[in-house]
């Protein structure tokens, strides 16, 4: 990409004298305002987890007071300070931190997966669920517990399949676009179609497991951010660290990518290396993400669109926005399936669909943006 | 006359079929050139062929004398901008945000404030300013051709494509458009391509007429020259009259010309030579 070169602005631009006396007109106005609202919008989200985070901290089933969950996480900085049992330090720092932490980085890597790839395949029903990536993942983890199929050892064995098999799903979607004629259509139905093939394998596996092995698949189907720990956040933290930011160098032609290949083309954006380049990058993420926590389903539909609604198409604001609604939306979802039924917890991607779809469909229902999906 | 662009043998097509033969054809700076042709005989193919949108087999596209088959895309979207039928509508992208992707290959990562100045002035150019914050859905079939002409003014190019910019509106919006292109192409100087079915509104906003049939320039010339009876019928397979008002060309369609009996003739009583495609 070479630079262009750059000119400053002329008095007469396209030959046109201009009317405007410095002045900006009423919509030029509205439009900063409208620049300003997404801003801080984007503001408002960061506030909004920071507080949330604050408050969440301090609710659990273990009755432990707001000043001495304060003190644990000072003492962690500057030690003994305030003087806390040993078993509520470690239900600060070794449960709650490490889900609240997990619920950020999972919830917010799965919102931005998603909305990069409803955009580069120009898609509203595209998400890492949808595109059987995490069923993928699942069969991976079916066949360590039914047959014993494993790629890595230890601690890791359930975690190495679930990886390795949802890598091999989003491998067979991409090598589809590779192939001639190939549009993003094929790649939508690939998905959906492997989608079908491994919840088929999937059933067929949990009707030969026994008990032990049908409990350990239908937690995992199920979705859950309790068994993450700070060894395993470190490297979620890591490879979000490094996915998300290339994904969001690639805002300016994702929103070219949405209007069309042909146009994207005609102004510039090679359309097929973009789509492979964001197939690439977030399957990857979301690969490691879904192995660590099982099948989630319904983040990374719906943030996307419900940022949308809010601060519109454009991906400089988009991207963000909707990690910050995913994040938000798993935090919640996670405070209410440990301290609802406490103590039984209830798997996090089952409340995610229960309070997610309503406010979705309130949002779609709303009727200010009928047109949304033409 | 200085010629803006210059198609060279360009050839399209797969394996087994040709869709363009060893096209040649120049076209001089500042005019509007209609290319006219019945269904499939490749006028889009041959628009996206020179904006590289689909990849000529062969030969080579001079825009300045600059080969655009060996620009980088960035380049070549700052050399040549393409308007295309109508956009995809999947997300809601406001109109001021359309026009701002044109800009992407001037830009580097972000925006800035002279891009945006610069989608004002165009906005304003084709009095569409008010629609800025409207999305693009939302708004009618030709206030969308506008804007998207609108993107390919803030590419800043010297050459736009047009790929029937005015099928699927009425015809109040058919002139106004073609106003607006034929306005915006003598003020600044641009060169525009048009491939168009509409061969009244071609002959009256063109300075010259390319004829295409099956992948082939039939007839290339003024429009009183090239849109005759003779070619109407060779090319159409219509019987039409051609009535010349103000130096511009009407035609008035009579009725299509039987396509079974091989050896039938014509009006003006020539051969047919081959029956229409398609």
């Amino acid at each position: 990409m070479s630079t262009p070169k750059r000119t400053p602005a002329p008095r007469t631009v396209l030959g046109v004298k201009r009317t405007r006396t410095g002045k900006k007109s009423r919509i030029e106005v509205e439009h900063t305002h409208a620049m300003w609202k997404k801003a801080l919008f984007l503001i408002a989200l960061t506030v909004f987890i920071v507080v949330a985070v604050g408050v969440i901290v301090t609710i659990g089933p273990m009755p432990i007071s707001i000043i001495e969950v304060y003190g644990i996480i000072i003492n962690t900085v500057i030690p003994d300070i305030v003087s806390v049992t040993k078993s509520m330090e470690n239900v600060v720092l070794q449960i709650r931190l490490p889900r609240i932490v997990g619920a950020i980085i999972v919830g917010f890597g799965l919102a931005v997966c998603g909305c990069v790839m409803q955009a580069v395949l120009k898609n509203p029903l595209a998400s890492p669920f949808t595109l059987g990536i995490s069923s993928g993942a699942q069969f991976g983890v079916s066949l360590a517990a039914v047959f014993g199929i494993t790629i890595l050892g230890g601690p890791y064995i359930l975690i190495g399949n679930a990886f390795v098999f949802a890598l091999i799903c989003s491998g067979i979607i991409i090598a589809l676009s590779g192939l001639k004629g190939a549009t993003s259509e094929t790649m939508i139905l690939a998905g959906i179609a492997l989608n079908y093939l491994f919840q088929a394998t999937n059933q067929l596996f949990n009707y030969i497991a026994n008990d032990d092995q049908r409990t350990l698949m239908s937690v995992w189907g199920m979705g859950s951010i309790s068994g993450l720990n700070w060894h395993s956040l470190i490297l979620l933290g890591a490879v979000s660290f490094i996915c998300i930011p290339l994904l969001y160098t690639k805002a300016w032609d994702l929103n070219l990518m949405t209007v069309g290949d042909e146009s994207a083309r005609s102004m510039g954006v090679d359309a097929s290396h973009v789509r492979m380049f964001i197939m690439v990058v977030s399957s990857l993420l979301v690969a490691v993400l879904v192995a660590f926590v099982g099948v989630i389903g319904f983040i990374g539909l719906v943030a996307p669109h419900i940022v949308r609604m809010l601060v519109g198409a454009d991906h400089r604001y988009l991207i963000p926005a909707a990690g910050g609604v995913g994040a938000i939306l798993l935090l919640l979802a996670d405070v209410i399936s440990v301290n609802l039924l406490s103590p039984t917890v209830i798997p996090i991607g089952t409340v995610m669909a229960l309070i997610g779809v309503p406010f979705f469909l309130y949002l779609v229902l709303r009727g200010r943006r009928q047109e949304y999906w033409s | 006359m200085i010629i803006k662009l210059s198609l060279k043998n360009l050839s399209f097509g797969y394996t087994s079929t040709e869709i363009l033969h060893t096209m040649t054809l120049d076209v001089g700076d500042g005019q509007i050139v209609s290319i006219v042709g019945p269904n499939g005989s490749g006028k889009s193919t041959l628009i996206k062929c020179i904006d590289r949108i689909l990849t000529p087999s062969s030969g080579s596209i001079l825009v300045d004398r600059q080969d655009v088959t060996k620009m980088d895309r960035m380049e070549l979207a700052r050399t040549i901008a393409y308007v295309p039928q109508n956009s995809l509508r999947v997300f809601p992208n406001s109109v001021f945000d359309v026009v701002l992707m044109g800009r992407r290959p001037h830009l580097g990562w972000r925006g800035d404030s002279y891009d945006e100045q610069k989608v004002w002035e165009v906005l304003q150019l084709l009095g569409i300013e008010d629609l800025a914050l409207t999305p693009f859905n939302e708004i009618s079939g030709g206030q969308q051709q506008k804007v998207l002409i609108a993107r390919a003014l803030a590419q800043d190019t010297g050459v736009i494509l047009l790929d029937e910019p005015t099928s699927n509106l009425d015809i109040w919006h058919q002139i106004d458009v073609m106003e607006i292109i034929k306005s915006l192409m003598h003020k600044q100087g641009l060169t525009a391509i048009i491939a168009i079915h509409d061969l009244n509104i071609a002959a009256r906003y063109s300075d010259s007429i390319v004829m295409m049939k099956k992948g082939k320039i039939v007839a290339a010339g003024k429009p009183d020259i090239v849109l005759n009876g003779d070619n109407l019928s060779a090319i159409y397979g219509i019987e039409a009259n051609v009535r010349m008002l103000d130096d511009i060309p009407y035609i008035i369609p009579l009725a299509r010309i039987p396509v079974k009996p091989a050896r039938a003739t014509n009006g003006t009583g020539h051969k047919r030579p081959v029956p229409p495609a398609r």
